[in-house]
């Protein structure tokens, strides 16, 4: 599927009103759109919304051994995806260059800043250490994906609690939640990126631009930042050239978002936190707008029952003679119990007989009411079957009491279940 | 027949595909045969009326049982969303089911991929000139192609002025759903009739097929309480692309912004909304 390509026309008015200073949802220049984070109702699950643009992010643990070079200290691996779920133009399964791109900032944000604390993940020196994985997935794209799985990546690892080890000589325990509370990660700072697009060779710049914006711009500036001010990455791209003043005011804009994307990170991790203590409902689910569906209600079926038992028993006393020799169940081993050990598939044999039922049915041709009930009596004569089969089970596995009663349609071995079918399907079309 | 709920159906239905209007004719099953005979009492249209307004899903079923057609009235046209398999008729979309007397039945779903069909007219920007032919994108799921001859005075001298990323306002004379769909902009006389290339500036957006039908419809509310804000200019295609253009560029986003906000408001809100905004702007 390709990309819907971009108009001269959208071209020239998106340029024209960011000219004007004008942005197509009403936005200022600075302006960041609506920033919604929500937790799952596991640990260290998230989505972050930034306008249409929607982010999952998801942190996992597990332990292995660690690099040679650094035998004491726990792995961190990123990794984010573009599925073709987020927009037609991107392919399942191929690398894009956008993905490589995203993929290596979002490394560089998290990894070489240096904000978790990798030498707490340790377990046993050079043997056993924590392997943090976060997973970010782009569900939709509306322009700016690297901000928002920036933020949604360190909201998952703030909200990530791993489970606690106990170390026994060699030996290595990993505690369930049950045992012992889970630990949260030590993160010396968050880092959150703020991207700039940059329009006119950079006469004009917008913060968080969105998808159509990004189609148009000249130049990205990507600035991830910690709420120290404490520049963690920088890069631009598009090939325009930058004065210092502009990567300065860039800077400093930056450093307002990053203080105002932390506080909201911090508000929604305490939020979830106070709601989980207190027992209230959290969630994926529960933070989505509930509306009721009503879909086509079927009316409740009027169904005859009036005579079904004399029916059920008439069949069951025509059904044939009990044979006398009942095998015991076997029972290989205590609690093990088999079902339908040697007895014939009887599923092909039904299919046959229901075959020949419908070709008896044609035959009669009319649509009559009579045949429909004869038809229906011998559906009933197959439910027996069926039925019985199913006794057959509930005896081996219980060696029961209570099916008495159909103990004696129980056959010996594989002939004799043929005979007996066959002994039925004769009668069966006596009946007719 | 004490087993199950009679309803009549009759064998011979008419199934709408949008615009254009085909006969399916009904298949002459074993079981539709055996069916011919029973005479019963309840009738079919009450299975659909019970329903009209109410939300479907897909895979919901109407189920009847088939009686031979002795009157056209008996006839069921089936539109958008509903399908026949057999003796039942199969919801395919989820929305609303609609009704429109006598007997023509649709769901009213809000979709977003546009799906060709013939005779639509649509938006389209141009991708590719090659040869006789532009290639356009229209939203489906593959590009149409548009001759350069199907413009109104062209001719083999006489090209058409059509640039890679034009917008095009064109109708469909192919589609189907196993060929490459084919536009023309020119109706069956040759003149333009509207259709051509447009749209000089203006801004282009996406809504909704739901909120374009609703655009598109006669007398359409949206559209009137819209044209007492500010004069505009508006094309509207079937692909849900809708281009506006008004004096200034702030008063072209706010008739966009307006439009897509429109997709899931009341009335009521919608007409407070129109009301401030006028009183704004003016």
């Amino acid at each position: 599927m390709r990309e819907t390509p971009l108009s001269n026309c959208e071209r020239q008015f998106l340029l024209k009103a960011i000219e004007e200073k004008k942005r197509l949802d009403g936005r200022q220049t600075y302006d960041y759109r609506n920033i919604k984070i929500t937790f799952g109702t596991d640990y260290g699950c998230c989505v972050v919304d930034v306008g249409k643009t929607r982010v999952l992010a998801q942190v996992s643990c597990e332990l292995v051994a660690p690099k040679d070079n650094r035998p004491t200290e726990g792995i961190m691996f990123i990794n984010l995806e573009l599925s073709p779920m987020a927009s037609p133009a991107f392919e399942s399964g191929r690398q894009s260059e956008l993905h490589v791109t995203l993929n290596r900032l979002l490394e560089r944000c998290l990894r070489n800043s240096k904000c978790l604390d990798t030498e707490s993940l340790c377990v046993v020196s050079g043997e056993k250490v924590w392997k943090i994985r976060i997973d970010v997935h782009v569900l939709n794209h509306d322009g700016n994906i690297m901000d928002a799985a920036s933020i949604a990546a360190i909201t998952a690892l703030c909200h990530f609690r791993r489970p606690d080890v106990g170390i026994q000589g060699e030996e290595v325990t990993i505690y369930t939640p049950e045992e012992r509370d889970l630990i949260p990660l030590s993160i010396y700072h968050m880092p959150v990126s703020v991207s700039f697009s940059f329009f006119q060779q950079g006469t004009f710049l917008l913060v968080d631009p969105c998808e159509r914006e990004e189609r148009v711009m000249d130049g990205l500036l990507v600035i991830a930042m910690n709420k120290h001010r404490e520049i963690c990455s920088i890069q631009s791209s598009g090939g325009i050239m930058l004065l210092k003043e502009q990567v300065l005011r860039c800077n400093k804009i930056a450093s307002v978002k990053v203080c105002e994307i932390t506080e909201l990170i911090n508000k929604a991790l305490e939020n979830d936190r106070k709601v989980k203590k207190e027992g209230g409902k959290f969630g994926f689910a529960e933070s989505m707008a509930k509306e009721r569906i009503t879909a086509l209600k079927s009316e409740i079926a009027p169904v005859e029952m009036i005579d079904i038992e004399e029916k059920a028993e008439d069949i069951i006393c025509r059904t044939g003679a009990p044979c006398d020799t009942v095998p015991s169940p076997v029972v290989r081993a205590p609690g093990t119990g088999q079902v339908g050990e040697g007895l014939q598939n009887a599923w092909g044999l039904d299919e046959v007989e229901e075959e020949e039922e419908e070709e008896d049915d044609i035959e009669q041709g009319g649509p009559e009411k009579q045949p429909e009930s004869e038809t229906i009596t011998s559906k009933k004569g197959d439910v027996v079957v069926i039925s019985d089969s199913e006794e057959e089970e509930v005896v081996i596995l219980h060696q029961g009491v209570e099916v008495k009663d159909f103990r004696e349609e129980m056959s010996s071995g594989q002939k004799q279940a043929t005979s007996a079918s066959k002994k039925k399907k004769k009668k069966r079309k006596l009946a007719h | 027949m004490p087993w199950k709920n009679a309803h009549v159906f009759s064998p011979s239905t008419f199934y709408v595909d949008r615009v254009c209007y085909t006969k399916i004719l009904p298949q002459e099953t074993p079981g539709n045969c055996i069916m011919r005979g029973i005479v019963t009492t309840l009738d079919m249209f009450e299975c659909f009326k019970d329903k009209v307004g109410e939300v479907l899903l897909p895979g919901d079923v109407f189920s009847f049982e088939l009686v031979p057609l002795d009157n056209k009235a008996d006839k069921v046209i089936c539109g958008p969303g509903l399908r026949r398999n057999g003796d039942e008729v199969l919801v395919c979309k989820s929305g609303i089911l609609r009704h429109k007397p006598p007997n023509l039945y649709w769901i009213d779903s809000i979709q977003k991929r546009y799906v060709p069909a013939k005779g639509e007219s649509v938006i389209g920007i141009v991708t590719v000139k090659s040869g006789d032919v532009f290639k356009v994108d229209v939203g489906g799921s593959e590009q149409a192609s548009l001759s350069y001859l199907a413009f109104e005075g062209a001719t083999k001298r006489n090209r058409p002025n059509v640039q890679v990323g034009d917008l095009v306002y064109a109708q469909f004379t192919i589609a189907n759903k196993d060929m490459e769909p084919e536009l023309v902009c020119i109706d069956s006389c040759g003149r333009a009739n509207g259709m051509g290339v447009f749209g000089a500036d203006g801004l282009l957006f996406k809504v909704s097929l739901g909120l374009v039908r609703r655009l598109l419809a006669p007398q359409s509310d949206i559209v009137k309480d819209l044209e007492k804000t500010f004069p505009f200019e508006m094309v509207v295609g079937m692909n849900g692309r809708v281009w506006v253009r008004a004096r200034t560029a702030q008063q072209t986003l706010i008739v966009a912004n307006l439009l897509e906000s429109c997709e899931n408001m009341t009335t009521q809100q919608r007409q407070a909304l129109f009301r401030r905004v006028a009183d704004r702007v003016t």
